[in-house]
């Protein structure tokens, strides 16, 4: 069974506006402590799982490449070894300012990553401000140029849109920017409005002037047809990328398989268990400088989650759900069980099937959470 | 028995009700009273006892009338037995406030030292003088520093027209002044003088379904007695019973041998269902009866009509049982089984007016744990038809063609407004633009006007009540009574939702309103309803003609971009609860519509309506 380890390094030299991930300001937190803790962590539950393989690791954040060189040898060199990883998908994700000298390239280099996914979000530096980035499109370029130097080829960018005053043609330039890098992956996500965020505090007091629904699905479909007319095939609803250039990783989540989660609110999923670990730094901390884990809560799936895990992460992705793999794992068809559900889905032009997939029609992928709910299983399915 | 011994007892009962408008504190002053009368150990004390439902507690109303014994050692050395009688504090119990209060002798006063008189106040002050009660004014917190207890004596005076000079001066929170309240309460207010050998007369002031005993009465004896074993006879509708038990509540339940005249205390009878018995209604003995039955009978009527539908329709069994729950303690709920084209199967229900309505909705949704759409509130509308018949219509799509019309009429209300003066241009200007036709204004004192309009009660259930809060500050109170029908230029106006009629959201209008209303309408629909995966015009239209137009947008993204590093269970939560939301709504064609859609026909917005 493939596995992957997720580490979640929740540091960042400054927060943008949007984010409410498990993050804290890098200043006086026990960065070094936490990397100690973090390599603990690792010993304490790969014990406990001798027999898994390690496929693929991820690094993500917060903000992994705030660490200073050191510590990232530290933590990189740790890893590598403690964890069961022989070789595969090794992706880390950065910051373009933390990476317009080489250093921290070179470490990660040394040390196996051989996948960044760099935070690049916009190109139009009005929008990186208003949205709380530090960086400034041309350090996008910097960053790149440095990293293939160091020797890394498979890179990935992220961009956002439905931003603050963001308006078609600006997300057009950012699509066209990112495109003329000629990188082998890039992800696009629509702003999420998040609690506890600045965003979100704006738009409570109505100072948040987000484009319209209509605008947004615009700027999805632009980025839909600018990837594929450039080669970059959509393989996920937010995710596109040369053949092979996959992220394995995140395929493992889509795929419903099995990963650790390392690290200060990490999310891991092992046999039938989803589980979450603490969340705030000192509770995160406390319990592995006593020896123990620091799982905050463990939740068994029940056969019915498992099932509509399998279906609606698995929708995400280009490609489908298999029904025989499906049949294979759960002992029944899926037509026995979803049969109406389906029937009714591509009726309304949102899923489409034939013999051995079913998957998101165009229309669906913009109303994925339309098809997602309709699998949600409950007393009247 | 000892009539002897019968006839001290009777001296020494004193049977009073607590009279006031809402938050000037009456509950609280119950509560103290029980206390000083240790009927309720002070650790067992909960804030305001009487009030027994929830839902009374929280929105500070009382619904269920409650009638408490209480043993009182006054100064003179000797022991009284004191029945309270509390009443429901708003207009839509207008009635049964009036039976409770012909239950007693004497009626207790609150008035807010800071607030005075309230027009609330005064309709009930009406009633206690109308049943010839003795009334003890009490001024209540007077702790507050906003208390003025003078002027507030000399708007008792003025605009009751009752001595006030030596009214109480009390603080129920702060326990002041309640001794000397109940001193009043023995030398004021007399004792009962029923004939204790008299035929068997009793009121029935309120009843309550109890699945073991059957519909609990609470009864004021005021001639004879009755006892366990004693057939008796309801005169209003002659049906007869067993009586199996008599007693007091003291505050639970107590057993006595009989309740003899000048008594208050509850009866069972192994009586079935609520409907049999009515409030209001005299009780007497089968072979002994009484020659004239307790006045002031009346059958209380529901005012208000809603649609009440389950969102999922499989639910419409467990709303049936539900509401017939519900009726087994509520006399003036009425319901019967109707069908929407748009909502399925459903009932029409009436009530004493929008308070009741309320309460009895969140009574569904909360204690029976039911999801349900409500129709806009209806009055009942007398449609004269060609041929010269007349029919009722409680449910606007229920009004017959317009070429069948000859005529509507619609009730209309006596509408007493009290108001400060720098206040009574605003209610009329309102009063006017409500289709009010203007009676009288009277001046109580230099600073306090009573506004009369004849109003039509359908712009009441709307949104008169709101509107006259908000254009006076909130100072105005309103106090309405139903004086018959008259003709008015009505209209049926439908909506169309993807051309479609939906029949739950037709209202009646005024033709000269109705393109106004129809904007507002069909703009607040455009709003409530969610973006679905079409186009969905949104229409008012009066016949054929279409009077307002508006386009809810077709829904063109709605996909979770991001998976949260693995964070799977975040996802999971985020689709649930848009599928429960999904849940909630009533699908009407091919429309998904939220509740509150239905409750937007005739309902402005931040509505709150007689709540407090």
């Amino acid at each position: 069974m493939t596995t992957g380890a997720y580490v979640h390094i929740p540091f960042c030299q400054h927060i943008c506006y949007y984010c409410n991930f498990n993050k804290v300001f890098l200043a006086g937190q026990p960065v070094d402590d936490y990397i100690t803790c973090l390599l603990k962590e690792m010993r304490l539950v790969t014990a406990a799982y001798p027999e898994k393989k390690l496929n693929t690791l991820y690094i993500g954040g917060g903000t992994p490449s705030a660490l200073t060189v050191k510590q990232l040898e530290r933590l990189l060199s740790g890893m590598r070894e403690i964890l069961p990883f022989s070789g595969g998908e090794f992706t880390f994700e950065a910051n373009p300012n933390d990476l317009l000298t080489t250093d921290k390239l070179k470490v990660l280099f040394a040390n196996g990553v051989n996948r960044l996914s760099i935070g690049v979000q916009s190109f139009n530096d009005d929008i990186l401000k208003r949205i709380g980035r530090t960086h400034r499109s041309a350090d996008v370029y910097q960053a790149i140029a440095n990293a293939r130097k160091v020797g890394f080829d498979n890179i990935s960018i992220d961009l956002i849109f439905k931003l603050p005053k963001q308006t078609q043609a600006d997300f057009a330039a950012s699509l066209d920017q990112a495109i003329a890098l000629d990188l082998p992956h890039y992800s696009t996500y629509s702003l999420i409005l998040e609690r506890q965020t600045v965003f979100y505090n704006l738009m409570r007091r109505g100072r948040l002037p987000l484009p319209s629904q209509d605008t947004e699905a615009d700027m999805y479909a632009l980025a839909l047809n600018k990837f594929s007319a450039a080669g970059r095939q959509q393989y996920e609803i937010s995710n596109f990328a040369q053949p092979g250039y996959e992220s394995q990783h995140n395929l493992i989540y889509w795929r419903n398989q099995q990963y650790f989660g390392f690290g200060a609110g990490a999310s891991g999923y092992l046999g039938k268990t989803r589980y979450q670990n603490f969340g705030p730094i000192q509770q995160y901390l406390t319990p592995l400088h006593a020896g123990r884990v620091p799982v905050f809560r463990r939740h068994v799936l029940p056969r019915s989650e498992q099932i509509e895990e399998q279906l609606f992460l698995g929708l995400r992705m280009k490609a489908g759900v298999n029904k025989q793999q499906f049949a294979t794992k759960f002992g029944f068809s899926m037509a026995s069980l979803y049969g109406n559900v389906i029937r009714r889905l591509v009726a309304r032009g949102l899923l489409a099937e034939d013999h051995q997939h079913i998957w998101l029609t165009r229309r669906g992928e913009f109303l994925g959470n339309e098809v997602f709910q309709a699998f949600l299983l409950d007393s009247d399915t | 028995m000892d009539i002897k011994a019968m006839q001290e007892r009777q001296k020494h009962i004193r049977n009073f009700s607590i009279v006031a408008h809402i938050d000037h504190g009456k509950s609280t002053l119950a509560d103290r009273i029980l206390e000083l009368t240790h009927t309720v150990a002070k650790r067992n004390m909960e804030a305001q006892i009487l009030d027994t439902m929830d839902l009374e507690r929280e929105r500070g109303i009382t619904i269920k009338l409650n009638a408490v014994e209480l043993a009182y050692h006054a100064k003179n050395g000797q022991t009284y037995t004191f029945h309270l009688i509390d009443t429901p504090g708003h207009v839509d119990f207008s009635y049964e406030v009036s039976r409770s209060l012909a239950a007693c002798e004497g009626a207790i006063l609150v008035v807010d030292a800071a607030q005075g008189v309230e027009a609330q106040t005064l309709a009930n002050v009406y009633l206690a003088i109308d049943n010839d009660l003795e009334i003890i004014p009490v001024i209540n917190k007077i702790d507050l520093p906003a208390a003025d207890p003078d002027r507030v004596k000399a708007e008792i005076e003025n605009d009751i027209g009752i001595e006030a000079d030596d009214a109480v001066l009390a603080s129920a929170k702060q326990g002041i002044g309640i001794e000397d309240m109940l001193e009043r309460i023995i030398t004021d207010i007399p004792a009962p003088s029923g004939d204790l050998t008299a035929p068997l007369k009793a009121l029935i002031f309120d009843s309550v379904y109890d699945s073991y005993r059957g519909v609990v009465l609470s009864i004021r004896v005021f001639e004879g007695v009755v006892k366990p074993g004693d057939q008796i006879k309801l005169m209003q509708n002659g049906k007869t019973f067993e009586v199996t038990e008599v007693g007091v509540m003291s505050p639970k339940a107590v057993k006595r041998d009989y309740l003899m005249a000048g008594d208050v205390g509850y009866l069972t009878a192994s009586i079935k269902t609520i409907q049999d018995t009515e409030v209001g209604d005299t009780l007497t003995l089968v072979d002994n009866p009484a020659q004239k039955a307790v006045r002031g009978y009346r059958k209380m009527k529901p005012m208000v009509y809603c649609g009440l539908y389950p969102v999922d329709s499989s639910k419409y069994n467990e709303l049936r049982e539900s509401l017939e729950k519900l009726r087994l303690n509520d006399a003036a709920l009425t319901f019967e089984p109707e069908t929407s084209e748009a909502l399925g199967f459903g009932f029409r229900c009436g009530f004493l007016g929008l308070l009741h309505m309320d309460v009895i909705q969140e009574r569904l949704e909360r204690e029976f744990d039911l999801d349900l759409i409500t129709t806009a509130p209806s009055v009942i509308y007398h449609a004269n038809l060609a041929d010269g018949t007349q029919k009722e219509v409680a449910n606007p799509s229920e009004m017959p063609d317009p070429g069948t019309i000859d005529s509507i009429e619609e009730p209309f209300v006596h509408a007493s407004i009290m108001v400060p003066s720098e206040f009574v241009g605003a209610v009329m200007e309102l009063a006017q633009a409500k289709r009010g036709e203007f009676d009288t204004m009277e001046y109580l004192n230099n600073n306090r006007v009573n506004v009369i309009y004849h109003l039509p009660l359908s712009e009441i259930v709307y949104d008169f009540f709101d509107k006259l809060k908000s254009s006076t500050k909130g100072y105005a109170s309103l106090d309405y009574e139903i004086e018959g029908y008259r003709q008015s230029k009505l209209v049926k106006m439908d909506i169309l939702l993807n051309g479609e009629s939906v029949d739950a959201l037709s209202s009646i209008v005024h033709q000269d309103f109705a393109a106004e209303r129809g904007r507002e309408i069909v703009d607040k629909l455009r709003k409530l309803i969610p973006r679905q995966q079409f186009e969905v015009p949104v229409q008012a239209a009066i016949g054929n003609k279409i009077i307002a137009r508006a386009n809810i947008k077709a829904l063109r993204k709605n996909v979770l971009a991001k998976c949260y590093g693995g964070d799977i269970s975040r996802k999971r939560k985020l689709l649930e609860k848009q599928k429960k939301g999904k849940k909630r709504m009533k699908q009407i064609g091919s429309v998904e519509v939220p509740q509150e859609a239905f409750m937007a026909v005739l309902r402005t917005d931040e509505t709150e309506t007689h709540k407090k």
